[in-house]
């Protein structure tokens, strides 16, 4: 018993479940880091601006601005959008946008989250769509 | 790097493996070892003289252990760094650093691939990051073609200029005679050829071929009295600025100005100074951030400066002199072959593509998605 005592406390959750949770509940999770005053995302254990392991987790608004996109055309089927997407709480991500010709997709564009929810054994992830008028 | 001395060691051997599509039942350590014997009679080394051994590839986990078992060698030192297609150039920074240590006398590094002859899903099993994976990225191809998009979005970047890197290296392809492309090229075939993540056509992307190869450096006392005449490492430098393209700060400066402006301070020569430039250029516009980023045109301008034959054959600055990435040979983890080109070059080795009266050269080395950046500055016997 002593010996597991010595042990550092192990963490109950993973970042990536953590944020996989409020994916499933609709909600884009982002990380806080106090010490730096900024956001960091891919979510993880340690800061990479300040080093500190204190993170907190937050919400995004779910709106953003189109950073970078391709549209990749497969061997088989449709060509598609992959961008990079700045969000306005100031964390980048990989993303795609939906809802529009993946070739229309500009950067600067103002986009806005949607869910595109769990099929079989792909988990939910983070899609943009344009958004409605000017943000 | 500070601690690095300029001339520190020498290149005094170098040698491609059989590249293309290789031989039936080969692997990539029959490359390496094939590559090794190539360099050290290139130098008028045995193998036996080798006691330093440095290796990189993409298709065995300790490969150090293989080639050194293949070899029959025990190296003194030993270094199997892998960041991608720069790893050579960290190794040469590393083999200096042996070498000024004593920790080896004679230092290999070597590379092999066989993703031709496997197929690239066998060659490079790509990791699942639950951050990119679901968006079914191309990879490298899409970060590349992203990297690509924010260029041409804030400098006015067009296709046709990337278009004209693939034509120039293709020109450059047609004096060489090991090169896998054998046919010229011109821009509204680059354009017009198949889409595979835009602005990128597959004119635009690097060959996926086999091969390998290997450099030999010693110390600058041993390599006097040697086959060939000294290559003296005059500059490194080292940069990583991300893994994942998401996580790239900005998508229109890579690393290579940092690792170019610790090459140039330890070289202490300037971009003026630089006779051959080589630079890692798995897609078109990899020839234009680095032309920019290592100096040899302004921010922005590398679209511009790329037109009208200008880093072709006769134009007023020979890049990628081999035919590169795009039309020489890839197999994957390329940088090496970049340091092979600029070895030959300075040693007036290159037939119909040798530029007159070459005597320094930069290499630079990508790996990743623009993510680890390595220069390394060659120079010969007059530069030191």
């Amino acid at each position: 018993m002593r010996l597991r005592n010595r042990r550092s406390p192990r963490m109950a959750e993973s970042p990536l479940a953590i944020y996989q949770a409020h994916l499933d509940k609709g909600e884009l999770a982002y990380q806080w880091s106090p010490e730096a005053g900024r956001a960091v995302f891919y979510p993880r254990l340690v800061c990479p601006y300040s080093g500190s392991t204190v993170l907190e987790w937050r919400i995004a608004s779910g709106r953003g601005t189109v950073y970078a996109t391709t549209v990749t055309h497969p061997q088989q089927g449709a060509p598609y959008n992959v961008a990079l997407i700045d969000c306005d709480e100031g964390f980048r991500l990989m993303s795609r946008v939906e809802d529009i010709d993946p070739m229309a997709v500009r950067i600067g564009m103002r986009v806005k989250f949607r869910v595109h929810s769990a099929e079989g054994d792909e988990p939910a992830y983070p899609v943009f769509v344009p958004a409605e008028g000017r943000q | 790097v500070t601690g690095l001395k300029r001339g520190g060691a020498a290149v005094v051997g170098a040698a491609e493996s059989d590249l293309g599509h290789v031989a039936e039942g080969m692997n990539v350590i029959d490359l390496m070892a094939q590559g090794i014997a190539r360099a050290a009679d290139d130098a008028g080394l045995k193998l036996r003289d080798i006691d330093g051994l440095i290796c990189a590839t993409a298709q065995s986990r300790t490969s150090g252990l293989s080639l050194s078992e293949y070899l029959g060698i025990s190296p003194r030192y030993i270094d199997t760094t892998i960041l991608g297609g720069s790893s050579f150039m960290f190794h040469v920074a590393h083999a200096v650093a042996a070498l000024q240590l004593g920790l080896c006398d004679i230092a290999a590094i070597a590379y092999g691939s066989t993703q031709r002859s496997v197929g690239r899903r066998q060659a490079s099993v790509r990791e699942v990051n639950p951050y990119e994976t679901p968006y079914r990225p191309f990879l490298p191809s899409t970060a590349y073609a992203l990297a690509a998009s924010r260029h041409m979005h804030e400098f006015g970047t067009t296709r046709e200029q990337l278009a004209a890197v693939a034509v120039a290296a293709r020109q450059w392809a047609l004096l060489n005679p090991v090169a896998w492309e054998k046919k010229p090229l011109t821009i509204e075939e680059v354009l017009s050829a198949r889409m595979v993540s835009y602005p990128f056509t597959v004119r635009d992307i690097c060959l996926v071929t086999d091969g390998g190869g290997a450099i030999i450096l010693t110390t600058p006392e041993r390599a006097k009295d040697l086959k060939k005449p000294p290559i003296y490492v005059l500059g490194c430098g080292q940069a990583i600025t991300h893994a994942n393209i998401s996580s790239m700060p900005e998508l229109t400066v890579t690393g290579a100005l940092e690792s170019g402006k610790q090459a140039y301070a330890m070289a202490r020569l300037k971009p003026s100074d630089i006779d051959v430039v080589e630079v890692y250029d798995a897609f078109t516009i990899n020839t234009i951030l680095f032309l920019e980023d290592l100096g040899f045109c302004p921010k922005g301008e590398g679209g511009h400066f790329v037109e009208g034959g200008r880093v072709a054959p006769g134009g007023a600055l020979p890049v990628n002199t081999n035919g590169g990435g795009l039309s020489y040979c890839h197999p994957g983890m390329y940088g090496l072959f970049l340091l092979i080109e600029a070895v030959r070059q300075l040693r007036g080795e290159c037939g119909a593509r040798q530029v007159p009266n070459a005597k320094t050269a930069v290499a630079h080395g990508n790996g990743g998605v623009l993510s680890s950046q390595s220069t390394v500055i060659l120079g010969t016997a007059a530069t030191v």
